[in-house]
């Protein structure tokens, strides 16, 4: 509260001072003539190999905006949303910038946490966004949100145990379980790491099968569809066939610690552990040794779902001049190219892809193509509460607790719950 | 005649209520301004602890049973941030929420876990401090290290304990598996199974539960009076004897005192069942009050008013069991 009375002091007082000299007219008639000024709080939600490289280039805005502050703070991705909407409802402690995952924008939208952004300098070139990464930050006709960075999950593989055992990078989850034999008796590891903990790593087995979450057209629940059943099937069998392992919780750490010290050869990931990876044994003086393939498929389609980071400002912010240009800034093609020089992310502009070292980053060239055919999610305000329910049966799932038909039904019937204009 | 018993009977109740129940006011303006001015001094102390108490405790309470009977969520309670305003359009849907939880069998499941865990841990822990403390209680040389040694559980804060315990049921990298490992026994899937996952929230419960009990029953041992323990001996009981006789009979003021207390808390255990399995796998180590937390933090948006009916039904649960328990209590003849 001190500080806000401060900034805006701060603030009120520079705006004098440039009206004074007769400062020059911005193009957005918003943001006051003059210097920007204050403190921007910007919420990370990047992960331990990669906020580093975010907070440098965060604090980059404050060389080309002198007079303002950023402060940067990191949040745990898996806390950062039920600490946004505490902070945001609350009224007191939320940031002006947020990173939020793609899922998320529709929701705060809803609950009017974030900034319309139309008009703004924070929406800056806005037709140079791929559109799949664009459909993420709109919500009812309006953008909430600048797009920062697309994902999706991939294969990756150690390229040196598959060739120990004889196999190729495997195309369907069959071949992960017959590759996964092989490995097993050749090296005693084991084949594929699953993330039994996590919802998103359902998703590529549900729409290998066919299936999807919803039918947002027709307003339909389709996840307990025999599709739905049939991806909780193909996940137990790789778990109790031994071809995968699997935990309840701790997921990501675990499957990055076992994939990067050669414990398991395979594990579906995104980009935003390539950096981790990297720091591991099996690959830390040998970057080539890492594989990347598309997500194994089902028995209808190699796919796997669209993700990824957005930056959006926070309705009551104190200093929303300031977080437009921050969000400019840290969607800006130059920012862009740096987090894929540094991590290997993935751009959001068309732009950028021209730029030769993202161009002849092997990351990209692989992601880029995965990106283009991945699946987009349903962009409603509900999106992010539909994982809940598949981390509830898949856990019962792989456990044993229910079987895979039962798991399905019982998120299909959580959805009925939650959507109650859905059939 | 009637008429007239009937009226010194009125006289007599109101004669009664004036002089025990306090000042009217109105008819003898006189009693209040004395008993105001007697007392003052006490209502004067009493005030300051009444309004917070008012405002932590039964603000909170009484807005909770208001938003359990209304269908308050995250999208249509009222708040401005910066240019949105968001305008009240929840409303009252009178008892809705509570049938809707009680005909619900998550809940009942829920209700089962709950009280199996609560019972377990509340009777494991409550005989380990007992044991523990009647070792501790007799001479033996290092005696302080041990007392020591056993209340540190206590001193390190239960979410680091939690976390620490975490880390050595991981099945791939935990060290009770390697110790296991050592042993040639296969990697026991400690938080990824149901019931190993039951088994391990009760074991660090216990863990974290110990020390509380054998402080409390320390205290207890040491205000039994010796002399007991020795016209005994002197009648040749034996130590079971004398324990049955004399040890849990003067330990019981204390030990229903711990138990209806630990009872409470391990009902409501969130921290550890929340940050060891997340109530996983599945559902299957989640409790009435992780369920709670689940509905107003978890799903989106937040349900306000489902989360309040489940935190009202759970502080009616306990005042239940804690009425109960007073009264069985009372029937054995004890004053608590």
């Amino acid at each position: 509260m001190r500080r806000g009375i401060a900034a805006t002091a701060l603030v009120a007082a520079l705006a004098l001072t440039a009206a004074a000299c007769g400062g020059d007219d911005s193009d957005s008639g918003k943001s006051s003539s003059g210097k920007l000024s204050g403190t921007v709080t910007f919420w990370d939600t990047s992960n331990d190999a990669e906020k580093g490289t975010y907070e440098k280039l965060a604090k980059g805005f404050e060389k080309l905006h002198p007079d303002v502050k950023v402060n940067y703070v990191s949040v745990a991705f898996g806390e950062a949303n039920a600490k946004f909407k505490n902070a945001a409802g609350g009224n007191s402690g939320a940031p002006d910038v947020m990173r939020t995952e793609v899922a998320w924008v529709a929701d705060f939208a809803n609950l009017g946490y974030l900034a319309p952004l139309e008009g703004t300098p924070a929406l800056d070139k806005a037709d140079d966004y791929l559109p799949q990464a664009a459909a993420s930050t709109k919500f009812k006709g309006k953008t909430y949100a600048a797009p920062q960075t697309i994902d999706t999950l991939a294969l990756f593989y150690n390229k040196k145990m598959l060739k120990e055992a004889g196999v190729e990078a495997p195309k369907t989850f069959d071949e992960v379980k017959s590759a996964a034999k092989k490995i097993k008796s050749k090296s005693g590891k084991t084949g594929l790491y699953l993330r039994g903990d996590d919802p998103y790593y359902y998703l590529p087995y549900l729409y290998g099968e066919g299936g999807d979450l919803l039918d947002t057209k027709s307003k339909k629940i389709t996840v307990d569809d025999p599709q739905g059943a049939a991806a909780f099937e193909v996940m137990k069998d790789l778990v109790d066939s031994k071809a995968a392992t699997t935990d309840a919780s701790d997921g990501y750490n675990n499957q990055l610690n076992a994939f990067k010290d050669g414990d398991v050869a395979m594990a579906l990931d995104g980009p935003w552990s390539i950096e981790g990876a990297m720091q591991g044994k099996e690959f830390k003086g040998d970057k080539g040794n890492l594989g990347i393939a598309p997500v194994p498929g089902g028995s209808d389609r190699q796919a796997s779902p669209q993700g990824g980071w957005n930056l959006a400002a926070y309705a009551g912010s104190k200093n929303l001049d300031a977080s437009y240009e921050f969000i400019k800034y840290m969607s800006s093609a130059k920012v862009q190219q740096q987090t894929t020089e540094k991590l290997s992310l993935l751009p959001t502009r068309t732009s950028v892809y021209d730029v030769k070292s993202v161009k002849d980053n092997q990351m990209v060239q692989f992601f880029k193509p995965a990106v283009d055919k991945s699946v987009e999610r349903p962009w409603i305000p509900e999106a992010n509460a539909l994982f809940e329910p598949i981390r509830l049966q898949m856990e019962k799932v792989l456990s044993g607790k229910t079987s895979p038909e039962n798991g399905a039904k019982g998120v299909g019937d959580a959805y009925r719950k939650l959507l109650k204009d859905y059939k | 005649m009637a008429v007239d018993s009937s009226q010194s009977l009125a006289k007599a109740a109101d004669a009664h209520s004036v002089r025990g129940r306090g000042p009217r006011t109105g008819k003898t303006p006189g009693r209040l301004r004395r008993s105001l001015s007697t007392h003052w001094y006490a209502w004067a102390m009493v005030a300051p602890v009444v309004a917070v108490i008012g405002v932590i405790i039964g603000y909170p309470l009484v807005r909770g049973l208001y938003l359990s009977t209304t269908d308050a969520n995250e999208a249509n309670v009222e708040r401005t941030i910066g240019v949105n305003h968001i305008p009240a359009t929840y409303k009252s849907v009178g008892l809705d929420n509570y049938t809707a939880v009680l005909s619900d069998g998550v809940f009942w499941d829920r209700l089962t876990w709950t009280i199996i865990w609560t019972v377990s841990c509340v009777a494991i822990s409550f005989t380990l401090g007992l044991v523990l403390a009647n070792m501790l209680n007799r001479k033996l040389a290092g005696r302080s290290f041990y007392r020591m040694a056993l209340i540190l559980p206590w001193a390190v804060p239960a979410f680091v304990s939690v976390f620490t315990w975490r880390l050595l049921f991981n099945e791939k990298n935990g060290i009770l598996n390697k110790i296991l490992a050592g042993g040639g026994i296969d990697a026991i899937p400690w938080l990824n199974d149901p019931t190993w996952a039951k088994l391990s929230v009760i074991t660090v419960n216990v863990w974290l539960g110990v020390p509380f009990m054998l402080v409390a029953m320390l205290g207890g041992l040491q205000s039994i009076p010796g002399e007991l323990y020795e016209a005994a001996e002197m009648d040749g009981a034996n130590a079971w004897q004398r324990f049955r006789h004399i040890t849990l009979p003067g330990l019981r003021t204390v030990s229903s005192t711990v138990i209806l207390i630990s009872g409470i808390w391990t009902f409501n255990m969130f921290p550890v069942i929340f940050l060891l399995t997340r109530g996983g796998p599945g559902d299957a180590t989640e409790i009435l009050v992780t369920y709670a937390y689940r509905l107003s933090f978890v799903v989106s948006p937040r349900d306000f008013a489902g989360s309040a009916a489940w935190g009202v039904i759970i502080l009616l649960l306990l005042s239940l069991f804690a009425v109960v328990y007073r009264r069985a209590l009372r029937k054995q003849g004890e004053v608590w």
